[in-house]
């Protein structure tokens, strides 16, 4: 599929390519890299039902490295939308965009967090709330969590920002240069591996830039099972009550 | 065939093997055994079939070539600069840091090259989505890719052929270059690819069996793959690795090595004769 895509793309046409992350990154990584990525030819990669939020299909389709993989090619764009109406606007920025673009998308049905006076731009992280403490980035699905989480630790007199994070690649490397010069300490949200992920490049900028304590809550390097999708974000901790959690870390670290 | 035609396409193969010969030879490495044995499916393909223009490589209605055996590069590389698309003195830059001619092929380094190629089975799923872009838009360019024999031991190659088939390309072509010999030894012995005209009409294909040397075999192949209605076409050709440098056929360790200084001088004089005598026909 992504070798036709690329051939189609060679013709001059703006190709979607749809299957599951499992299997539009994992399976298709090298046609990606040589036959997209390589060209760099105007695909885009609709990858659905990534994280473990597949929820009851188990392991094999949770796939939790696609951020990591899609990371390492040279010119992919990567965008994570956290709900419909960012879906929406990535979907058409991908289609403006000139070359390839990996969108990642989850099986969940997810609350809708932004109206239509939302903007999304490529490569422009946005703080959703302000704050002073400490900033959760977070992208995708747990961006709700994270609101929710900021709220859990205003309760406890913590004053959190939150920053949705919904371009992977390129990182908005100015929001996060802000984010650690404001709170000096970050946490990351993620329904992915910590390893790779948007966790990774959180702290890739903040290392070479301001380095201040970077805590990553995500898949903790470990494959995912099956449940109901819910019961497994609790399990793997990437609800409110996680997100609070290295918050907390996060917050005794920069002390 | 046409007589005149033949003797053109005879010259022309003999400057894609010294294009060959050369490249790998400055280069110090490359694949020059799997390059020599589909000089004349290239010649042919470019001096005889397919409508494209140096002066204009990206017009977009022109025809399509997918190296899919991307190693042989040194023979499309050969092929457009004698067709005119980069001078001929730039084979002698093959694989060099500074140069455009990469180990495999890159359609945004070199003019003319239509697909990036290089990692097998590969090439002939973009081919097919060339094949299926042409349908959409009803534009009547056609689509011609050149696999392996070692190649099509790849699983994709045959979801890809699944494919073609499925959405009757039949303005694809693809030739096997069935020079039965891969690196690590024949391909019966590494992982047998036979029988691959079963296999292709298997699939769905219309398929010809020819002599990939023969100018006349590769015009009827063609014509009959024009004729052909709904179907895309595999041209199985039997050819000889390391065809027409006589020390290089039918030797698989010419599959990767390149000609050293001694042997690239009687490669190239053996080329060379071959040319004169051709001239002088």
């Amino acid at each position: 599929m992504m070798g036709v895509a690329a051939g189609l793309a060679s013709a001059g046409y703006t190709v979607f390519a749809s299957s599951f992350a499992m299997f539009a990154a994992g399976r298709a990584f090298e046609q990606v890299r040589n036959s997209i990525g390589y060209p760099h030819l105007n695909v885009k990669i609709g990858a659905t039902h990534a994280g473990i939020s597949v929820g009851e299909d188990g392991a094999s389709h949770q796939c939790c490295e696609d951020i990591a993989l899609m990371r390492s090619i040279p010119g992919m764009v990567i965008f994570n939308p956290a709900d419909a109406t960012e879906a929406r606007q990535c979907v058409l920025a991908a289609a403006a965009h000139d070359g390839p673009v990996y969108m990642r998308f989850g099986r969940l049905a997810v609350p809708v967090l932004f109206d239509d006076s939302y903007k999304f731009e490529i490569g422009k992280g946005v703080y959703l709330k302000e704050g002073a403490d400490v900033t959760i980035i977070a992208t995708g699905l747990p961006v709700g969590a994270a609101l929710e989480a900021a709220q859990a630790l205003a309760n406890e007199g913590i004053s959190a920002a939150v920053v949705n994070m919904a371009t992977i690649k390129p990182i908005d490397r100015e929001i996060i240069v802000d984010a650690a010069k404001k709170t000096s300490c970050i946490v990351t949200a993620e329904e992915h591996n910590i390893i790779g992920g948007l966790g990774s490049a959180v702290a890739e900028v903040v290392c070479e830039t301001v380095p201040v304590p970077v805590v990553r809550c995500g898949v903790e390097d470990v494959f995912g099972k099956s449940g109901p999708a819910l019961e497994l974000l609790d399990i793997f901790g990437l609800n409110a009550a996680g997100i609070t959690a290295k918050a907390k870390i996060a917050l005794a670290l920069k002390k | 065939m046409n007589a005149a035609l033949e003797k053109e396409l005879k010259i022309k193969a003999l400057h894609i093997r010294k294009g060959v010969i050369e490249g790998t030879y400055h280069a110090k490495s490359g694949h020059p055994g799997g390059s020599l044995s589909i000089a004349e499916i290239m010649a042919y393909l470019y001096f005889a079939a397919m409508q494209v223009d140096p002066a204009n490589p990206k017009n977009e209605n022109r025809d399509r070539f997918v190296l899919s055996k991307g190693h042989a590069a040194p023979a499309l590389y050969a092929t457009l600069a004698e067709k005119g698309f980069f001078p001929v003195e730039e084979l002698k830059t093959l694989r060099k840091s500074d140069a455009r001619l990469q180990g495999h092929p890159n359609m945004n380094y070199i003019p003319g090259v239509d697909m990036s190629t290089g990692s097998l089975g590969q090439g002939i799923s973009a081919a097919a989505g060339m094949a299926l872009g042409a349908k959409l838009s009803g534009k009547d360019y056609r689509v011609y890719a050149v696999l392996g024999d070692g190649e099509i031991e790849e699983g994709q190659v045959w979801e890809a052929a699944m494919f073609a088939a499925a959405k009757h390309l039949d303005n694809l072509v693809a030739f096997v270059d069935n020079n039965n010999l891969q690196i690590d030894g024949t391909v019966a012995e590494v992982n047998s690819p036979y029988p691959i005209p079963e296999k292709f009409a298997a699939f769905g294909w219309n398929v010809v069996e020819i002599d990939g040397h023969s100018y006349a075999q590769i015009e009827a192949a063609l014509e009959n793959a024009k004729a052909c209605k709904d179907k895309p076409t595999a041209i199985i050709a039997t050819t000889v690795k390391g065809k027409g440098v006589s020390f290089m056929e039918d030797k698989v360790n010419w599959h990767g090595v390149a000609p050293k200084q001694e042997e690239y001088t009687a490669a190239m004089a053996e080329l060379d004769k071959a040319l004169a005598e051709v001239e002088a026909e």
